[in-house]
C-alpha cells in the first residue's frame, strides 16, 4: 500500500517536472532569438553612441579582439571593438576596468579615435554610492562628457587627474574617489592605446561567440 | 474544502485587510531592494503578479490530483517554471528593465507571497477564485511597491517615473516629472535604510487609517488587527 502511494507520488512529481521543463524550453525557444537581438542591439547602440554610426562602415560588434594588459586596462582580458572606414582604422572602443572605485571595480567603455583623441567614455557597470559617485553615469550627470575630445597631450600628461590632485578634471561634489578612479583608468587606457594602436587594428577578429562580452 | 469567499472579500483582503506587504509582511527582500524608483517597483510588482496569477490558477487546477506528501515540491516546480518563463519573456520584451531588476526576477521563486498564497488559498479553492486571489494579492503588493518606489524617488531624487520608457516604451519618456534641477534629494531615502523607513511609515499610515475607521464605525466590531498578522511562511 505504502509502496503504491510512493510510486504515485513519484510519478506525479516526475510528470510535473517534465511539464515544467517543457514550458521553460518552449518559452526559451520562442524568445531566444529576440533576446539575442536585444542584447546585440543594446551593445551596438552603446558603441555607436561613442563612435557615430556614419563614421565607420564595418560591424563593430563582430570586429572585436581580446587583449591582455592587466596593468593598464585593469583586467586579465579586455575586449576591444574596432571601427573602420573603407578598411582603414577609424576608432577603437576598449572595455577598460577601473579597479579602484569606491565600492568595487567600475566597468568602462573608452572610445579612442585613430589619432588618439577620446571620442567618449561611458560607464558599463558600477556600484558607486547612489546620488554621489554614481553621477559618473551619463543619465545622472554630464560629468562623463568631460572626457570628450581629450587626449594624452590635452590636457598634458601630468594634468590627468582630478582638480583636488592638481589635475584638470572636475571631481563630483561629495565624491572624489570615484572620479579619480575613472580618470586614472582612462589615462592608462590612452597610454595603452598610444603604444599598441597599430597592433590593435592588425590582429584578426576573434571568431564569433568566443569571448562574448556581456554587460 | 473551505467555504468559498466572495470576490469582493478577496479583493478587499488583497488590497487592504490582508495586504501581503503591509500586513503579512511577506516578500520584503525584493520590496526593499528594488524600490529606489517608481518604475522599478512597478516592474517587479507586475512580474510578481504575473507569476502569482499563473501559479495560483495552476495550483488550484491540480489541487485534487496532487497528493499531500508531494504537494510542496510540486508547487515549487510550478512556480519555478513560471518564473523562468516570465524572466525570459521580460528579457525579450522589456530588455532594459530586466537589466535593472536583474537578480530579483529569478528570486521571485523565493518570494514567500507566492508559495504562501498557493498553500493558504489556491490549494483550497476553485480556479476562478484562485485567479481572483492572485490578481488581488498581486495588485496589493504592486501598489505598495509602486507607492514606496514613488516616495523614495520623489524625496531622494526629486523625480517621479524616471526611466518610464523601460516599462511603457519610448513615448513614455515624457511621463517623467521633475522637481527641478536645484533639488538634490535626501540621499538616505535611496539607500537601504530609506526602504525600511518608508515601509515603516506606510505600515503606520495603514494602521492609523484602520483605527480611525474602526472608531468611526460606532461600537465597532474590530475588523482588522492593528499589528501585523502572523505570517504564514
Amino acid at each position: 500500500m505504502i509502496r503504491h502511494r510512493m510510486l504515485i507520488a513519484g510519478v506525479l512529481l516526475g510528470a510535473f517536472g517534465i511539464a515544467g521543463s517543457s514550458l521553460v524550453a518552449f518559452t526559451h525557444e520562442r524568445t531566444a532569438e529576440r533576446i539575442a537581438a536585444n542584447e546585440r542591439e543594446a551593445m551596438l547602440a552603446l558603441l555607436h553612441a561613442l563612435v557615430p554610426a556614419q563614421s565607420v562602415d564595418n560591424d563593430m560588434l563582430t570586429d572585436r579582439i581580446q587583449v591582455h594588459s592587466p596593468r593598464l586596462l585593469g583586467s586579465d582580458a579586455t575586449t576591444v571593438y574596432r571601427g573602420r572606414l573603407d578598411g582603414a582604422p577609424a576608432a577603437a572602443v576598449l572595455t577598460t576596468l577601473a579597479p579602484d572605485g569606491y565600492s568595487g571595480p567600475i566597468k568602462l567603455l573608452v572610445a579612442v579615435r585613430r589619432d588618439g583623441t577620446l571620442s567618449g567614455v561611458r560607464v558599463l557597470s558600477q556600484k558607486e554610492t547612489p546620488g554621489l559617485g554614481d553621477r559618473i553615469e551619463e543619465d545622472k550627470s554630464d560629468w562623463i562628457h568631460g572626457f570628450d575630445g581629450k587626449s594624452l597631450g590635452k590636457p598634458p600628461l601630468e594634468k590627468w587627474g582630478v582638480k583636488r590632485d592638481g589635475g584638470a578634471f572636475d571631481q563630483l561634489t561629495g565624491a572624489t574617489i570615484t572620479p579619480r578612479a575613472v580618470v586614472r583608468a582612462v589615462k592608462k587606457t590612452l597610454l595603452y592605446y598610444r603604444d599598441n594602436a597599430d597592433q590593435l587594428f592588425q590582429q584578426p577578429a576573434s571568431p564569433p561567440g568566443k569571448g562574448q562580452e556581456r554587460s | 474544502m473551505a467555504p468559498a469567499p466572495s470576490y469582493g472579500k478577496i479583493f478587499k483582503d488583497g488590497l487592504w485587510t490582508n495586504n501581503q506587504s503591509l500586513v503579512a509582511l511577506l516578500g520584503l527582500c525584493p520590496l526593499l531592494a528594488v524600490t529606489t524608483n517608481t518604475v522599478n517597483g512597478l516592474g517587479l510588482g507586475l512580474a510578481t503578479m504575473a507569476v502569482l496569477v499563473l501559479s495560483n490558477t495552476v495550483v488550484s487546477l491540480i489541487r485534487q490530483i496532487v497528493r499531500p506528501e508531494v504537494r510542496l515540491p510540486v508547487f515549487v516546480l510550478v512556480i519555478a517554471s513560471f518564473v523562468t518563463a516570465v524572466e525570459l519573456a521580460m528579457q525579450a520584451y522589456f530588455h532594459e528593465l530586466h537589466k535593472v531588476l536583474g537578480i530579483f526576477i529569478p528570486l521571485i521563486v523565493t518570494n514567500c507571497v507566492i508559495i504562501g498564497r498557493a498553500e493558504a488559498f489556491a490549494s483550497k479553492h476553485a480556479p476562478a477564485l484562485a485567479l481572483a486571489d492572485g490578481i488581488a494579492m498581486g495588485l496589493g503588493m504592486t501598489a505598495v511597491l509602486a507607492v514606496l518606489g514613488a516616495l523614495r524617488e520623489i524625496i531622494g531624487q526629486g523625480t517621479l517615473l524616471a526611466q518610464a520608457h523601460q516599462l511603457f516604451g519610448e513615448q513614455a519618456r515624457a511621463m517623467e516629472l521633475s522637481l527641478g534641477s536645484d533639488f538634490h534629494g535626501l540621499l538616505i531615502t535611496i539607500l537601504p535604510p530609506g526602504a525600511f523607513l518608508g515601509l515603516g511609515f506606510l505600515i503606520a499610515l495603514k494602521n492609523v487609517i484602520d483605527q480611525r475607521t474602526a472608531r468611526k464605525a460606532a461600537q465597532p466590531t474590530r475588523e482588522s488587527a492593528p499589528g501585523p498578522a502572523p505570517s504564514t511562511a
